[in-house]
């Protein structure tokens, strides 16, 4: 009944600009099988999709389905072979239904009432695989979990047999990766297929059947889930073993470096403030945390501090100077950094060269510039100590930075804000969708600052990194805080209510 | 069948630029070809006749020269405010703008300064012009978000009847004998030429600097950088803590400047009195559009971009004449070469593989 029966991949690579992505790659799966990409950032892993879907044409190697060679020129061929992709940013038309978001991308659209036959069919499907989605309903009022349903049923409803799902549960909650999980091994019952590229070991270890490891655009390694562990997969994934459980120094608190007093800040939209009454401070040698699931104000507040969004009210100081809707820049010249949530939006001028973009934010500075000409022999210098020092691996330091990928992008964000050894850095998901050996070098970039005087911001989602990095917590929920607690307060077993909201300490300061 | 493929092409080496700009052009005259057949016209005559018109001749030269003055002058102008994403339609607005308040500062003092005064003080005078006449959708659009392209377009319209209302009303000469137009100007207003040609060479050199300073200030100096940034990302700018509003209207008080001051040049240098729009600038502001896309937003191209340009429209003028074809055809010629250069871009950035499947 399905026509994809197995999918097997031969010998493929592929180059850009002579950098080797992939490199003489073999993979097979077969139908009714999870199989897990594995491999850090820039592993190739994304590529290899591509070209699996039709986007790239391999330099050499060929795809083989059901047995015989099959050339995939295009996205519509990779379709007919019953090949779905989820990417990991949706395309979606925000402003349209679910029901004409399916009925676009859907070969047997009838012209005439098209949403009679496709609410049909998507009540069909999301009865076949247990989904719950309402088809009436606006993408956009649609959560992240939501709309990667919506996603994957246009690729069912395309006839996809095999469906690849390229970082599926980097946007979900806890509570929406479980759907998808049930979702997926509810697939597999009927006889598709799955693949998923990750960098998350636990929800490869957990749905996964196979695991494929790549390391710079080769496989290093496979291995069937039951019969492995983590720290193997781990250490095949980087090469070596990983420090799960990093060693803080202990260093005495300094001085107050950031004071927050009773913030409101506006939110995008609605008359309801993203932040309400937030205060706190931070001290040298110290990280603070900011935990919460993401949407309750975090974003707001970093950039409320950093200069990007005015405050209505309340006060921020900077080592006692007060700087409450300053410009971005004064913020910055009175001693804070930002590494922003949303790194290609805001951290880098994507057609700039990366030796362009290691002096973002700094080009007023005098090291860089004789007057008003910059002096491009010190930025040229500078960026290749960058790419040194924080190994951002990229062809030369001439390159344009969009042909970076995201995880070398953010290594070259955060050593451009941290290289001037900042009194306070404001980090924002910084290690959001790295792999484990970018991210372990990320962590220790930042508990350096810490035991070098300098004071951290850290807002993250990840809770295992917060217990790691920080010396204080804050709980944010709703646009406030329920809580600020020492990394060695015992209440910190009831961070999970604080998070959503059930419970909120009196002593919150 | 068939099947055509189009991939990224990640770099492109100067020679495979240049290659592929002298194949869209050649290919655009192939059209431009077709287009003189079917008026009944010898094609390597008439394609043979352009650029012998505008190219071939001293005279032919000359001209070309001339008009590629206000081409360069603007064009490089516009790149910087293209490459900060500010899509400034409004050139001709602001030529026209920059041309009346040169004029009336010639009027007004021509006769009692020198010219050594006076004319540096009439481009002043234009340079504030155009800039005024370019700072307006600026401020529009960085405080109420107005689109650019608009208002720049309409005010295009809005200075060109200014300047007709102004030369059939309270500025009409009285030396006119009631035509439209004011008077001339003194002669201490008016810019030297090269003898024997309409080249005013003032305005030439302005224009040379313009075009290199301009790609110094956009390569090398931290407000380039600036603009730069903006253009590629607005977000980082506001992240970098680039001044927005600040950056815009150095940007276009420059652009529409430099626009002012080719407006100057065509009154002071050519027409010696402000007549109909369309008399002083036949199209300068828009054609420099081109000029300006031509030279891939690099203000130091614009100098051959523009006389590139200046050529085809010398050339426009001379199989007018020389082939009887009507005045129209020298802008069917330019829209089409335009079109295959920009046809040429895409296969510049893009590679495409047929495959016999």
């Amino acid at each position: 009944m399905h026509k994809l029966q197995k999918l097997e991949i031969k010998g493929i690579s592929k180059s850009f600009q002579g950098f080797p992505a992939n490199q003489d790659i073999d993979l097979d799966i077969k139908s009714g099988e999870i199989l897990g990409l594995l491999g850090e950032n820039g592993a190739g892993k994304t590529t290899l999709m591509n070209i699996l879907y039709g986007l790239y044409q391999p330099d050499e190697g060929e795809i083989i389905v059901n047995g015989r060679t099959a050339q995939i020129n295009s996205p519509l061929e990779s379709i007919q072979c019953g090949i779905g992709m989820v990417h990991q940013h949706f395309m979606l038309i925000q402003n349209h239904s679910v029901i004409e978001n399916i009925a676009l991308g859907y070969k047997d659209t009838p012209f005439f009432f098209p949403k009679i036959k496709i609410r049909q069919k998507i009540i069909e499907f999301s009865n076949k695989f247990n989904f719950d989605i309402e088809p009436e309903k606006k993408i956009w009022q649609l959560s992240a979990g939501e709309q990667q349903r919506v996603e994957i049923i246009k690729a069912l409803l395309n006839g996809a047999d095999l469906l690849i799902l390229d970082e599926p549960t980097s946007v979900l909650t806890p509570v929406e990766i479980k759907e998808l999980f049930l979702i997926l091994k509810e697939m597999v019952k009927l006889g598709h297929m799955v693949i998923i590229i990750s960098h998350k070991l636990d929800e490869i270890m957990e749905i996964c059947d196979r695991v494929v490891v790549l390391q710079k655009g080769k496989v290093v390694g496979s291995a069937v889930t039951k019969e492995t562990d983590k720290r193997a997969l781990a250490k095949m994934m980087i090469g070596r073993d990983v420090i799960f459980n990093m060693t803080k120094q202990a260093v005495p608190k300094g001085g107050q470096v950031l004071k927050v007093e009773h913030v409101e800040i506006p939110g995008d939209t609605g008359t309801r403030p993203a932040v309400h009454d937030v205060s706190f401070d931070i001290f040298e040698n110290e990280i603070f945390g900011v935990a919460g699931v993401s949407g309750n104000g975090q974003r707001e507040l970093a950039e409320a501090i950093t200069g990007i969004r005015h405050v209505n009210s309340g006060h921020i100081f900077v080592k006692g100077c007060e700087i409450t809707n300053n410009s971005p820049r004064r913020i910055h010249d009175a001693g804070i950094s930002h590494v922003p949530e949303e790194r290609i939006k805001f951290g880098i001028a994507p057609g700039l060269f990366l030796y362009d973009n290691a002096i973002l934010k700094q080009q007023h500075l005098k090291k860089y510039s004789h007057r008003c000409f910059l002096d491009y022999c010190e930025i040229k210098n500078h960026a290749e100590v960058l790419m040194e020092t924080y190994r951002v691996s990229a062809p030369s330091i001439n390159t344009p930075t969009k042909n970076l990928s995201g995880g070398n992008i953010q290594k070259l964000i955060l050593g451009r804000e941290i290289s001037d050894q900042p009194p306070l850095l404001v980090a924002s998901h910084p290690t959001y969708g790295l792999d484990i050996g970018a991210t372990e070098y990320l962590r220790q970039q930042l508990l350096d600052r810490r035991s070098k005087g300098g004071a951290v911001l850290l807002f993250s989602e990840d809770l295992e990194e917060i217990f790691e990095l920080c010396d204080r917590i804050a709980i944010m929920y709703r646009g406030e805080f329920m809580g600020i607690l020492d990394s060695n307060d015992k209440r910190l077993s009831e961070i999970g209510l604080m998070m959503a909201g059930s419970l909120k300490l009196e002593c919150a300061a | 069948m068939f099947k055509i493929r189009i991939t990224g092409r990640k770099t492109i080496t100067p020679l495979r630029s240049f290659m592929t700009n002298v194949s869209a052009l050649a290919a655009g005259l192939v059209a431009v070809s077709i287009i003189f057949l079917f008026c009944g016209a010898n094609p390597f005559f008439a394609i043979g006749k352009i650029f012998s018109g505008s190219f071939g001749s001293i005279y032919g030269i000359k001209e070309t020269i001339t008009k590629a003055i206000p081409l360069i002058l603007i064009g490089s102008g516009l790149a910087l405010a293209f490459r900060a994403k500010f899509w400034n339609i409004g050139a001709e607005g602001q030529l026209l703008l920059g041309a009346a308040f040169g004029t009336w500062t010639g009027l007004a003092w021509g006769s009692v300064l020198p010219s050594y005064i006076i004319i540096p003080l009439m481009f002043t005078a234009g340079f504030v012009g155009g800039a005024l006449c370019g700072l307006i959708p600026a401020v529009l659009k960085v405080k109420f978000s107005i689109n650019e392209v608009i208002s720049t377009l309409m005010l295009n319209y809005i200075c060109a009847e200014f300047i007709t209302m102004l030369i059939v009303g309270p500025w009409k000469g009285k030396a006119r004998f009631g035509f439209p137009g004011t008077d001339n100007l003194p002669a201490s207003a008016l810019l030297g030429v090269i003898p024997g040609s309409r080249i005013h060479y003032a305005t030439l050199i302005i224009a040379l600097l313009s075009a290199v300073v301009l790609c110094v200030i956009v390569y090398k100096t931290r407000f380039g950088y600036n603009v730069r940034v903006i253009g590629e990302n607005p977000d980082a700018g506001r992240y970098a803590g680039i001044d927005f509003f600040k950056t815009s209207l150095i940007v276009m008080a420059v652009s529409g400047g430099a626009a002012g001051i080719a407006g100057v040049g065509e009154v002071a240098g050519i027409h010696h009195y402000l007549g109909y729009p369309d008399a002083i600038s036949s199209g300068y502001g828009f054609t420099a559009i081109i000029v300006a896309w031509l030279a891939k937003l690099n203000p130091l191209y614009t100098i051959f971009s523009g006389i590139f340009f200046a050529g085809i429209m010398v050339g426009g003028d001379a199989i007018q004449i020389s082939l009887g074809l009507p005045a129209a055809t020298v802008d069917i010629v330019n829209g089409t070469l335009l079109v295959f250069l920009i046809m040429g871009d895409f296969f510049l950035k893009n590679k495409a593989v047929i495959r016999n499947r």
